[in-house]
């Protein structure tokens, strides 16, 4: 069985339906995100773990345990915000210590456990500091060792670095999954960042209108979407019309340009279907998979240097694709105008 | 630039001049009441009257009372609207300034009307005349634990409490009441200072409060309201100082939430 259990769990707020047949099973010590655009219910179904929302229907499990109707201080769950929510009136050590109070644990024990986590987030100096005494990045590890203080069961995480800067988000993701697998503790993170998701996760769970589009490792959601959606919104794609000739060997045409999946297609000859390539699996040189190598030419239309990358976009007839280079200053870009055949392998090509 | 300082400087003097004239005034004729010599006679008139001492100890005793009264009712309240009636606060609002609408002569009479007869029979009781004050002090009051309640992150706190096993009354003594800190002390002096003065009410019910003392004071003499006057200015100034004075270093505790 596993550790947390969501069966068939709805939420509809009067018509408005925010989470739709939600099935999942996390097991003890996975780290597992929910990822999606805003409005998709990946916060909804982590306020319905936390027990800040009540199901319309179906049912929650922590360690067997039904915990569905339960309220929220019942039911050993951490939970770290966005917006920190450090208590102001309360030092660092007053905020860590608080979960342990309200349980009436002894003095002592408050003041060991405080100690073990201002140690686990490297914050011993800022035991008696305000939380308007610190940085945002500072009040987040303060949060997050609050709500490891009482050894929650499960540890919920709703996009806590969403307000913090590029570089301390960086930072602290690393520090949440160094945290997370020392402690081996189970963890539900909520995000739009997909970047965070792919580098946190044991697993994602993509979702779109309240609905799961796909679980599974960031490797198999990042390489092997299972929906245009999940296709299109983890990493970056080129999404072309391409015509197809031969359903059986895979051959399309795309701007007049013959190139081959390496599946057979369930589509009849003559249908226009999408498919769509990751940029980092174009190449200017064919140097191919083992299933053969596509080739698009094309004239390079714009040529952008985003400091260590340079992303250069080249057009076909109608179609444009796009594709990163490593910034070498030794090497020269391709210039706009100049003709441009890029190459990628068939197995590469994803029909969306 | 110079000329609309000047401009700006000019009103603010004359502001000042409006407001300090009649002040500066009746601090002068409270010092006259010895002929031709400056003294605080007035004042210790004032102070050694035992009908002072127990009509200020009386309305100390309702405001302690009325504001009690009025934290235990208001605070839960509109905790409760900004966590979870949102839409309930234009009703609210609505009903808290209703007493700067509906006079307090009418309220009192509303109030005689109604608890002067059985089922209840209050009108011989204080417990009557702190109801009224609490409905007077309700646009004050809410007011300020609205403002205080704005400026924190209400839900994530209520909910990082929650999640940290607080129960209601944890949460509402443990971490709302001491981030209202400064809003309560706001209110708490502006109830003060409008339950120490009040007329209307304490009057019509009967009761020996420090508004009717004043207002018979005023009638009979002369030095001596206007010394009363001058006391009961320091005492509002007295008040502001100690918001200022208690206020003081706390003011990134209510944004500390979110920064």
């Amino acid at each position: 069985m596993a550790f947390l259990e969501i069966n068939n769990v709805n939420k509809r707020f009067g018509q408005f339906v925010a989470v739709e047949d939600f099935n999942l099973k996390v097991e003890r010590g996975e780290f597992v995100s929910f990822l999606g655009p805003s409005g998709c219910g990946k916060t909804t179904t982590l306020r319905m773990v936390a027990g800040f929302e009540m199901p319309t229907e179906g049912e929650i499990l922590i360690s067997g345990a039904d915990v569905t109707h339960k309220p929220p201080n019942q039911r050993n769950v951490g939970m770290v915000f966005q917006s920190y929510a450090l208590f102001p009136n309360m030092t660092v050590a007053d905020n860590i210590g608080f979960g342990l109070k309200v349980a009436r644990k002894g003095k002592d024990e408050i003041a060991k456990v405080v100690d073990e986590m201002l140690a686990l987030i490297h914050m011993e100096s800022f035991r008696q500091r305000y939380p308007y005494q610190m940085s945002g990045g500072q009040q987040q590890r303060v949060a997050l060792a609050r709500a490891l203080a009482i050894h929650p069961q499960v540890l919920l995480l709703d996009e806590p670095l969403s307000a913090l800067d590029a570089k301390i988000r960086v930072e602290l993701r690393t520090e949440i999954r160094a945290i997370q697998q020392k402690l081996g503790i189970t963890t539900i993170y909520v995000t739009h960042d997909q970047e965070e998701a792919l580098s946190l996760s044991d697993r994602i769970v993509v979702m779109k209108d309240g609905h799961i589009e796909q679980v599974g490792s960031p490797f198999q959601i990042y390489n092997f979407p299972e929906t245009p959606f999940v296709a299109s919104f983890v990493g970056t794609l080129n999404v072309v019309d391409a015509v197809v000739r031969d359903p059986q060997s895979g051959a399309l045409t795309v701007d007049g340009q013959e190139i081959q999946t390496a599946q057979p297609l369930s589509v009849s000859a003559g249908q226009t279907v999408r498919i769509a390539v990751r940029p980092e699996m174009l190449r200017m040189t064919a140097n191919s998979g083992s299933g053969g190598t596509n080739e698009l030419s094309g004239t390079v239309d714009t040529v952008t240097f985003l400091g260590s990358i340079v992303r250069v976009q080249v057009r076909l007839e109608k179609s444009k694709l796009f594709f990163d280079m490593f910034n070498n200053p030794h090497l020269v870009p391709p210039q706009v105008g100049e003709k441009l055949t890029v190459y990628f392998p068939r197995e590469a090509c994803l029909v969306v | 630039m110079k000329r609309s300082r000047f401009w700006s400087w000019l009103w603010i003097g004359l502001g000042i001049l409006y407001f300090f004239i009649p002040l500066l005034a009746t601090l002068n004729f409270s010092l006259r009441m010895k002929k031709d010599v400056i003294s605080l006679m007035a004042y210790e008139k004032v102070l050694a009257d035992p009908g002072f001492v127990k009509s200020f100890t009386f309305s100390a005793e309702m405001a302690f009372f009325t504001i009690l009264a009025s934290m235990i009712l208001i605070v839960p309240t509109a905790y409760w609207v900004h966590l979870r009636l949102p839409q309930a606060k234009p009703i609210v609002e609505f009903i808290t300034l209703l007493p700067f609408v509906i006079p307090a002569i009418v309220l009192v009479f509303g109030l005689i009307r109604i608890f002067s007869r059985p089922p209840f029979v209050l009108t011989a009781s204080p417990a009557l005349l702190v109801a009224g004050y609490v409905v007077l002090s309700f646009p004050y009051m809410y007011r300020a634990v609205d403002n205080g309640l704005r400026a924190m992150d209400v839900r994530s706190l209520t909910e990082a409490a929650q999640s940290l096993g607080a129960g209601w009354g944890t949460i509402l003594l443990k971490v709302i009441f001491p981030n209202l800190k400064v809003a309560l002390l706001s209110g708490t002096f502006l109830t003060f200072a409008i339950v120490i003065g009040e007329l209307t009410l304490a009057s019509l019910l009967a009761w020996p409060a420090l508004g009717p003392y004043m207002a018979l004071l005023g009638q009979n003499r002369a030095y001596e309201p206007a010394a009363l006057a001058i006391m009961s200015f320091a005492l509002t100034w007295g008040m502001i100082g100690l918001i200022q004075v208690f206020t003081r270093g706390t003011s990134g505790t209510a944004l500390g939430g979110m920064k």
